[in-house]
């Protein structure tokens, strides 16, 4: 059914995105967490390629690579004394128990489960989704806008060393 | 034995539902075991991102092929979700710069001034 | 004695004993000169030759336009297809031939222009200052990039002491992978691109924004204050330029209706308009925007060596530093292509693609955009970064998102009005340059409203001390 192209990307993208996704866990820095969270990322992006899902391919590697890692990378500067270190905290087990649980039970169901479906071929999906995106869920579309635009501002507002107040500046 | 070398060539539904499942529950272990807010942080992006893996899978293997438009509403969805991991990041980073200015910390195990 | 002979000076004498290029190339042996030029024009006539079998109609159907390497690349594939070898390895052979062919070319092509490109900037920026250049390495100095990638790669690896070995070895590399997937998607003929990606547009502006982790990292590990002074900057210059870069190319989106690069470079030779001429703004600002999305003068503010050492790559030595700017210069010609492609026309001018080929026209467009950055690098002054970053939020954001609803508006019109192209398009060009003049200079008055300019603010410092009072004071 499928190329082996794509099987062998397939299987390349997943062990990417798994085995840094485990190093995220266990790096002891920080900065490397986040260095191995964009590789993760990127990696997430390829199986969105291989799902034919060129768009939000795109998207994610502009929003997630590109700019959230950005944001944390600016959070980490931004809280000098305190963000190196990568420490667990003593929830780390049922953490770790929780994840192979859900891991388990996602696994379970995806095998138990027998799923009829063709796949489908998108020729391009970006006409599709624009369409949708400014016809059925235009109101959805607004309200992510508005709600991006609070954000925005929340943001602004939280961070904001007002001059009036001298003991706010010394956070540096 | 052709189950098995089927399950291994045969890229399908299956697949991309394990490894969303993994990458969730990988979010999942970040979040809660964490010290640091940044980390949650990533945390979270990594099990928002196995939603998103999920939600794509169904919708390149639909259940139901009634029409074009409905087969990239699992795409649609995610535009929704990652504008809202966006707005997310932004104001949770915000969150924890400021927390770092008052108590010169962001590790979640002291930021404990709401305990009871 | 006459009075206009001067003193003779060094540099004065070094102007009038000063031989151009082309003195020099004529003073190369008879034989080279002679073969050189039989070369020229033999290529030339057999160019023309191929053009006129192709706009008569005699390549069609029968064999291809062997100028095209896409097509090489199709008969290739039929090739392999035909010869009865077993699908599955003839579908991989298909897939796998074209690919490594493709990425042979593109590498060789940025390495070859890695190896032209500083040699070109420094002799020109000679030319610029009444210098001479370098020009003792090989004819011309033409080996001198050579010369200094093996001067860099013998000189001693330094590590500073407390960097953090992972993050410090991994930037110089990870920042070559935009420099390179960028040029993926640029059509350099009808069908001689890499990936003609039907999002071409945003896998430009997802590529570009890759580029600024690896500088952190960059300027992170290394453990100096001036690196993260340096990395700071351009993060922060980065992600300003994103935003213009992004509406200015939504612009080109609009009008040409279609995400695909190759089908851009279509439109506007369809239309037999550039982009430039019809949304000179949306162009302008994405040129000062890649400066800074690119660390070149006039807004280098990341590695101004007069600040701050050399900004984020201050520890770094050897053949790590020639990368960084090795990267500097890729970015620069990736820029100059996208420059082209999406506003000069791409590969095509005015019909002239039929008679010599493609990619031949997209890299003269190149080397005319790059000779464009030498120029403004050797004419204007490093910006201050609050100048950089208030020309960014305040300026170019507001007005290009105000002429991209603009253009939204006339492409919707455009659509729907059968009007002759040139009327349309002569129109849409009029009305955008009076807007983009109009909005400047209102926005302009706007923003400066309070400020008298011929009176420029006396310092803070000096306000607070009271210095001005007491010099009125003195004064009065």
């Amino acid at each position: 059914m499928d190329s082996p192209g794509i099987v062998i990307g397939f299987y390349m993208m997943a062990g990417l995105v798994l085995g840094s996704g485990t190093l995220v866990f266990l790096a002891r820095n920080l900065l490397h967490a986040l260095a191995f969270l964009v590789i993760s990322f990127l990696g997430m992006a390829g199986l969105f390629l291989t799902l034919s899902a060129d768009f939000i391919a795109m998207a994610q590697i502009l929003i997630y690579a590109g700019s959230i890692s950005v944001l944390m990378v600016f959070a980490v500067m931004l809280t000098p004394l305190a963000s190196r270190d990568n420490g667990n905290t003593i929830y780390v087990l049922p953490g770790l128990l929780a994840a192979g649980g859900i891991a388990t039970f996602v696994g379970f169901l995806a095998l138990d489960t027998s799923w009829s479906g063709p796949a489908t071929d998108f020729t391009t999906t970006i006409d599709l989704i624009g369409n949708l995106l400014l016809g059925k869920y235009v109101l959805a579309f607004e309200i992510a806008s508005v709600l991006l635009l609070f954000a925005l501002i929340g943001a602004i507002m939280l961070v904001q060393i007002s001059p009036s107040d001298p003991e706010e500046g010394e956070g540096r | 034995m052709t189950g098995i070398s089927e399950l291994i060539f045969e890229i399908g539904l299956v697949h991309y539902l394990i490894v969303s499942g993994s990458v969730f529950g990988l979010g999942t272990a970040i979040a809660l075991g964490k010290r640091s807010a940044i980390a949650v942080l990533m945390g979270i992006e990594l099990m928002l991102n196995g939603s998103i893996l999920a939600l794509l899978a169904f919708s390149r293997f639909p259940q139901n092929t009634s029409s074009e438009a409905g087969l990239v509403d699992g795409h649609v969805f995610v535009v929704f979700i990652l504008s809202v991991a966006a707005a997310e990041a932004a104001v949770a980073l915000a969150l924890s710069v400021l927390v770092y200015r008052k108590r010169e910390t962001v590790d979640l195990d002291r930021i404990n001034l709401m305990r009871w | 004695m006459s009075s206009d002979t001067r003193p003779a000076t060094p540099m004065s004498r070094q102007i009038a004993e000063h031989r151009s290029l082309l003195d020099r190339a004529l003073g190369l042996p008879k034989l080279v000169l002679v073969a050189l030029s039989v070369a020229l024009i033999g290529f030339v006539i057999s160019q023309i030759l191929i053009g006129y079998m192709v706009v008569s109609g005699q390549l069609d159907g029968k064999w291809y336009d062997i100028r095209d390497f896409g097509n090489a690349m199709v008969s290739l594939s039929d090739a392999i297809n035909s010869s009865g070898m077993d699908s599955r390895i003839a579908s991989t052979l298909t897939y796998l031939i074209p690919t490594l062919l493709g990425a042979t070319g593109i590498v060789s092509v940025v390495g070859g222009w890695l190896l032209i490109g500083p040699w070109a900037e420094r002799r020109l920026l000679a030319k610029f200052q009444i210098r001479q250049g370098p020009n003792r390495t090989g004819p011309f100095g033409l080996l001198q990039s050579l010369a200094d990638a093996l001067k860099l790669m013998q000189k001693e690896i330094i590590i500073p002491r407390g960097a953090d070995r992972f993050l410090y070895f991994a930037p110089p590399i990870a920042v070559f992978i935009p420099a390179i997937l960028g040029w993926a998607p640029i059509p350099w003929s009808p069908k001689m691109s890499y990936a003609d990606l039907d999002v071409g547009v945003l896998f430009v502006i997802a590529i570009s924004s890759l580029g600024v982790l690896a500088v952190f990292m960059a300027g992170w590990a290394s453990n100096n204050h001036y690196s993260l002074l340096g990395a700071m900057r351009t993060i922060a210059m980065m992600i300003s330029y994103e935003i213009p870069i992004s509406v200015s190319l939504l612009a080109v989106v609009l009008l040409t209706g279609s995400t695909k690069l190759s089908e851009i470079v279509m439109w506007q030779s369809e239309q037999g308009v550039w982009l430039i001429m019809l949304i000179p703004f949306a162009a302008l600002a994405f040129l000062f925007a890649s400066t800074a999305e690119i660390n070149r003068t006039p807004n280098d503010i990341g590695e101004a060596e007069s600040e701050i050492v050399a900004g984020f790559y201050t520890e770094y030595s050897g053949m790590k530093a020639g990368l960084f700017m090795a990267v500097e210069l890729g970015n620069a010609i990736l820029v100059g292509a996208l420059m082209s492609t999406f506003f000069l026309g791409g590969y095509t001018f005015f019909g002239l693609e039929t008679w010599i080929p493609g990619y031949l026209i997209l890299a003269t467009k190149i080397g005319l955009v790059y000779f464009l950055f030498v120029w403004i690098r050797a004419t204007l002054p490093r910006f201050r970064l609050d100048q950089l970053m208030g020309f960014a939020w305040k300026f170019l954001i507001p007005v290009s998102i105000a002429l991209m609803f603009l253009t939204a508006i006339e492409s919707s019109i455009l659509v729907r009005w059968d009007a002759p192209s040139f009327l349309s398009l002569g129109l849409i060009a009029l009305v955008n340059v009076a807007a983009a003049v109009g909005l400047t200079f209102v926005w302009m008055r706007v923003l400066f409203r309070d400020t008298d300019l011929s009176a420029p603010p006396a310092p803070i410092l000096t306000r607070k001390m009271g210095g001005l009072q007491a010099a009125k004071v003195l004064r009065g």
